[in-house]
């Protein structure tokens, strides 16, 4: 297999079959976005139901169906795989790698995803979807009847696996593949917190697995783990699932931190302030984010001691965030900030996400929390830090990265539009939502009686939402404007200062044609301040070698949902030939040399060097 | 054979000679430590459970410790002949890596028939089934677990034999024979912890 | 142009705060109008956090202000900035300042999570005490030493700690006053224990808070505070009520309550308690937790319960009874009264 692999093919087979982090990246990104858009119209329609006391726009099952979907929509199909959409595309560039480390592994994770997500929607067509919330607390979701807890169990469990088989991909490709010079404290701050939140996944996402494969069993094959008339216990899937799902939380966040650490130095022409610090701050942030799980479940019962250790070291992860707020302060203080579409996203989640904090604070203390505790106080708080935090991040990312992924500039008016829209339809969601929740309505109610003054609220929060729809229909004309008749992207359109830079937008599949030597923080921007145009290469051009691609990803991921689909209906015989599918393609995989190709150092571009 | 040939002509630890070998060494750590978390999750699930017998059957009653002991006389000793393996790679003597695997696959094998010996044992003579209470669950679960994995660990490195028979040590199959060694010695490790928690504190608690 | 943009991003957040300026809720139901102990000191607490929050917020509020007022890029200005690479005693600062502020948050936090709860030897013999059992979607009362079951309507004397044993028979739900003291979730596996004491006689909401099925929206109870000596002449008068129909329509209403609803109902101490007991079923204030408290309600919920709570366990009895058969029963349940007033 040589050069001869480079002929075209198929686009529909090149894309199924690719192992192309840039393209994988692609993927991820466009099929997040189809999710976070299916995830905001349950959002909209949640919020019709509760525009007026005891509505009946939907009835009570189906709000519960769509209050579990939006939840796990938005969180597992959406925030997870465009968080993994920048890691694939951005990360390997900003390394100064050709590849990530596993290819191979680096497709399976993402066509494991892809079954698990339309696996978790399936309940829409197959006679109700999971309606147990989010966190699918048993023995609410051991007993619900239907199937469609079942898709929620199976859908994450195979989606699960694609992620921590993702994150074991980055975490190697950061310590074997960064280019020569590139020391981890020249690393950029967002390929930083790619390697601290692809740690948090390998060691969150287990107990995760675990909490599936016990509803799982008792769900499908009459285990007893949460049954209590049989000695079974719910409060261990609630241990389980919150040892996962705290971390979860970082897992979405420190991303976003990563890619406002590089948005913000970039748009105020100034070095991240203490980089080292916030450095330090992330992975203590990770770390701290094991020791926490217990305040999601302070009016369990667990008594005052275990409430108060979780308190306390809740209150702790302030610390580290504070130190990171500051700091992003501290970069534009004396900069030159200029306010794009992506910076004003980075400035706008600035006082959100600080408002999420507060709140995370007032969280922690138990006593007070035995009020806030699934009330609509919480509601608020994790919408200020997700979609404060979270979306805003990655809608600066877009904005930020958009042109080296895709090659063309998004338009900056619209993005703006975009921008206060959502800015203010957000604010308008969820701030009064706090006093909802205080005022005595509790969360995932699918109505509320009149008379008890939770109206106009609750109108104000419905009015906010329909806002954000509309912002998101601005992105969508954006991005379908852009595509068609955008203007076609620079290498370097914002002056910035990081590797993937230094080269064409959009990139060649092979990355760099002569790997860079890095000389420091900031690498490209050190170069240009030095008077170079490009990266001084590490080594003589050569031939590269590159990948193989290979159908055998997709088929695993057909084989393990095949598998799961039927286990469902209980039709054990083709659930077995599932996973014989599986399996018979792991052990090609396994049989079958890899051996990859070259694309030879002749068929590179003249200019040779970053492959302009 | 070819393996005499490639004898002392590949490099110093073969397994970690090239960038593939390097990530994969290296990716199969962490995902041995992903696998931990997966296991600490079962044993913290068990030590919740392990009282639950919901009137049927106890711990104390049902163990029997000399079939486990064997059991893990078993296990020790195939991660010994998978150490000696990997000293036979690392030598670069190809038809000594592959004697010593295909003991710890036989060893491997056996234990695997133990096991279902006991489970059958269990449910038949004492009706202590994975339904039967909640520690049945528990139990089953997590000593099933573990297993399977002894089943992939098995019919793995019986798929890296055969494949590699007729083709000696290179550069691109040592990393997999060393990772599919290290995969045998978590499982092994893992079953001291089961041995441990299971059945000595089920004897003794 | 862009100065005016600053401007807008406030016009939400004052629009709220006007919103929130008209009350802070209904005072049955608020836990911004705390009427108990437990209430109180959560409050406290929130709003010590508060304070020191909102001083927070305003150090960061001043700091973006300047930041975003003073150091934007003007119109031809190419200037490279100074590339500061940061500052430690700054760092030291904003690392040891919130340590000192959570400290001062800390200490009365632990303080106050020991302080509410409840030490079971130290309960006194006489407190009173129930045990709390929620179902899909109804709550049980039951008294045990006062040898008094009853259902949706909790009865609880002022001014005294009222201890609670909260369980579940069904799926984990949580139990909920937010007006006299927070809550705590009710299990299926492990029982849990709590305080709550209100301040005045009066009536309070109580909710679920725990996601429990489609219903749980609707899982509502009240509670209903009594003067001490009130408090006791009702459960004496609970203890004795045997429900004796009143009228003849009402003994025809009876009747039917034996032969239909006495497997899943009790009255006094005669019937199951698969649903709720029913001995004062008149005082109740509202019909299934939401409707108002009336015949016609009653009747509807007789008929159909799913219209009106999906989900329950309760068959529907419209088919099954007649419309003379339903009026003689609603007759027969709205007599069941038990408090005087």
């Amino acid at each position: 297999m040589s050069a001869h692999a480079q002929k075209k093919k198929n686009p529909i087979w090149d894309w199924l079959t690719t192992v192309d982090h840039k393209k994988i990246g692609i993927l991820y990104l466009a099929t997040g976005a189809f999710f976070f858009l299916l995830g905001g119209l349950e959002a909209i329609l949640i919020r019709i139901q509760l525009l007026y006391p005891e509505n009946n726009f939907v009835g009570a099952q189906t709000f519960n169906e769509l209050l579990t979907m939006h939840g796990t929509t938005m969180i597992f199909l959406a925030a997870m795989p465009l968080v993994f959409g920048f890691f694939n595309a951005i990360v390997p560039l900003q390394i100064g790698a050709r590849d990530v480390a596993f290819p191979f592994v680096n497709s399976l994770g993402y066509w494991l995803f892809t079954a698990g997500g339309i696996m978790l929607n399936l309940g829409w067509f197959l006679g109700g979807s999971p309606d147990a919330g989010w966190t699918g607390y048993a023995p609410l979701s051991t007993t619900s009847p239907g199937n469609g807890v079942d898709f929620y169990v199976l859908g994450l469990q195979i989606s699960g696996i694609g992620t921590l088989i993702g994150g074991i991909n980055f975490l190697v490709t950061i310590v074997n593949m960064r280019a020569p010079g590139m020391t981890f404290m020249r690393m950029p701050l967002f390929t930083w917190t790619t390697f601290i939140t692809s740690g948090l996944i390998l060691f969150a996402f287990p107990a995760l697995t675990i909490g599936l494969a016990l509803l799982m069993l008792d769900r499908l094959f009459g285990t007893q783990f949460f049954a209590a008339e049989a000695g079974g216990n719910p409060i261990i899937y609630e241990h389980l699932f919150w040892i996962f799902g705290h971390p979860e939380v970082y897992i979405l966040i420190l991303p976003a931190f990563g890619i406002f650490s590089e948005v913000i130095p970039v748009m105020a022409k100034k070095r991240l302030f203490g980089y080292s610090a916030m450095v330090f701050a992330t992975a203590l942030i990770g770390f701290l984010g094991f020791m926490v799980w217990v305040h999601h479940m302070f009016t369990v019962g667990l008594g005052p001691i275990a409430n108060s250790i979780f308190a306390v070291a809740t209150m702790l992860i302030a610390v580290p965030t504070g130190v990171k707020i500051f700091n992003w302060l501290f970069t534009m203080w004396g900069g030159k900030v200029v306010f794009t579409t992506a910076n004003l996203w980075a400035v706008g989640f600035i006082p959100s996400f600080v408002l999420g904090g507060m709140t995370g604070v007032m969280l922690s203390v138990p006593p007070a929390d035995y009020q806030y505790h699934d009330s609509y106080f919480v509601v608020a708080h994790f919408h200020y830090v997700i979609v404060g935090g979270v979306v805003f991040g990655l809608f600066a990312g877009m904005y930020y990265w958009w042109p080296k992924i895709f090659g063309r500039m998004l338009n900056e008016t619209l993005g703006k539009i975009h921008f206060w829209l959502f800015f203010i339809g957000f604010h308008l969601t969820f701030f009064p939502q706090h006093f909802l929740g205080l005022m005595g309505m509790p969360r995932r109610v699918y109505t509320y009686l009149s008379g008890q003054e939770l109206e106009t609220a609750n109108f104000v929060s419905s009015i906010g939402a329909f806002l954000m729809g509309v912002a998101t229909i601005v992105m969508l004309w954006n991005i379908i404007q852009t595509s068609v008749a955008g203007k076609k992207a620079s290498n370097d359109p914002w002056d910035a200062r990081t590797l993937e830079w230094a080269i064409s937008s959009p990139p060649p599949e092979y990355n760099f044609a002569q790997t860079p030597l890095v000389r420091g923080l900031d690498a490209f921007w050190l170069e240009k301040r030095a008077g170079n145009k490009t990266m001084t290469p590490a080594e003589p051009l050569d031939d590269i070698h590159m990948p193989d691609s290979s159908i055998l990803p997709f088929m695993m991921a057909v084989g393990l949902f095949i598998a799961a689909l039927s286990a469902i209906y209980s039709s054990w015989a083709i659930a077995i030939g599932g996973l014989v599918l599986t399996f018979a393609m792991m052990f090609l995989r396994s049989v079958i040399d890899y051996h990859g190709y070259h694309i030879h150092k002749e068929d590179l571009p003249s200019e040779g060097v970053d492959g302009k | 054979m070819r393996a005499e040939e490639t004898m002392n002509k590949l490099p110093a630890n073969p397994e970690r000679a090239t960038l593939e070998g390097k990530n994969k060494f290296l990716g199969f750590w962490f995902f041995l430590g992903g696998e931990t978390v997966l296991f600490a999750s079962l044993f913290g699930v068990y030590l919740g459970l392990r009282k639950a017998t919901n009137g049927g059957v106890t711990s104390q009653e049902l163990f029997e410790l000399p079939l486990v002991f064997i059991a893990t006389m078993l296990l020790l000793t195939s991660s010994l002949t998978a150490v000696f393996a990997t000293m036979s790679l690392k030598s670069q003597n190809f038809k000594a890596m592959i004697g010593w695997l295909v003991i710890t696959v036989i060893l491997g094998f056996s234990f695997l028939g133990l096991e279902i010996y006991e489970f059958n044992h269990y449910v038949h003579e004492y009706e202590h089934t994975i339904r039967s209470s909640a520690w049945g669950s528990a139990f089953y679960t997590l000593v099933g677990t573990h297993g399977a994995h002894v089943l992939f660990g098995v019919s793995w490195i019986t798929l890296l034999i055969v494949r590699n028979f007729g083709r000696g040590l290179n550069l691109y199959n040592a990393p997999k024979f060393y990772v599919a060694a290290l995969y045998w010695h978590f499982v092994d490790v893992v079953w001291v912890f089961i041995f441990t928690v299971v059945y000595l504190m089920g004897k003794v608690g | 142009m862009r100065r005016w943009k600053n401007v807008w991003r406030f016009l939400p957040l004052l629009a709220v705060m006007a919103l929130t300026l008209t009350g802070c809720g209904n005072e049955q139901l608020s836990a911004l109008l705390p009427q108990g102990e437990g209430a109180r000191m959560q409050f406290n607490l929130m709003m010590l956090s508060l304070y020191i929050m909102i001083g927070v917020f305003i150090v960061v509020a001043i700091i973006y202000t300047v930041v975003l007022l003073k150091f934007r890029r003007r119109k031809g200005d190419n200037e490279i900035p100074e590339q500061t690479e940061g500052n430690v005693t700054l760092e030291i600062l904003w690392t040891t300042i919130p340590i000192i502020l959570l400290l001062i948050l800390a200490v009365p936090t632990v303080m106050t999570t020991f302080a509410l709860d409840p030490d079971e030897e130290k309960i006194p013999k006489d407190a009173i005490r129930v045990n709390v059992t929620a179902h899909q979607y109804w709550w049980e009362f039951e008294y045990p030493d006062l040898e008094v079951k009853t259902s949706q309507d909790l009865y609880m004397p002022a001014g005294e700690k009222v201890y609670f044993n909260l369980k579940s028979k069904d799926v984990i739900h949580s139990f909920w006053v937010p007006a006299i003291g927070g809550k705590m979730d009710t299990n299926t596996a492990t029982e849990n224990l709590m305080w709550l004491k209100a301040d005045e006689a009066g009536t309070y909401f109580g909710k679920c808070a725990e996601l429990c099925g489609p219903s749980h929206a609707l899982m509502d109870f009240k509670v209903i505070v009594k003067d001490k000596k009130d408090f006791m002449a009702w459960a004496d008068k609970m203890k004795a009520a045997k429900g004796e129909p009143e009228g003849d329509l009402a003994a025809q209403g009876q009747e039917i309550f034996q032969a239909n609803c006495i497997g899943c109902h009790a009255i006094g101490n005669e019937g199951s308690n698969v649903g709720p007991n029913l001995t004062s079923f008149g005082d109740r204030t509202t019909i299934a937790g939401i409707l108002e408290h009336n015949e016609e309600n009653l009747k509807k919920w007789i008929k159909n319960p799913q219209d009106i709570k999906t989900g329950n366990n309760m068959p529907q009895f419209g088919k099954q009874l007649s419309d003379d058969e339903l009026d003689a029963l609603a007759e027969y349940l709205m007599g069941l009264k038990v408090d005087g007033e």
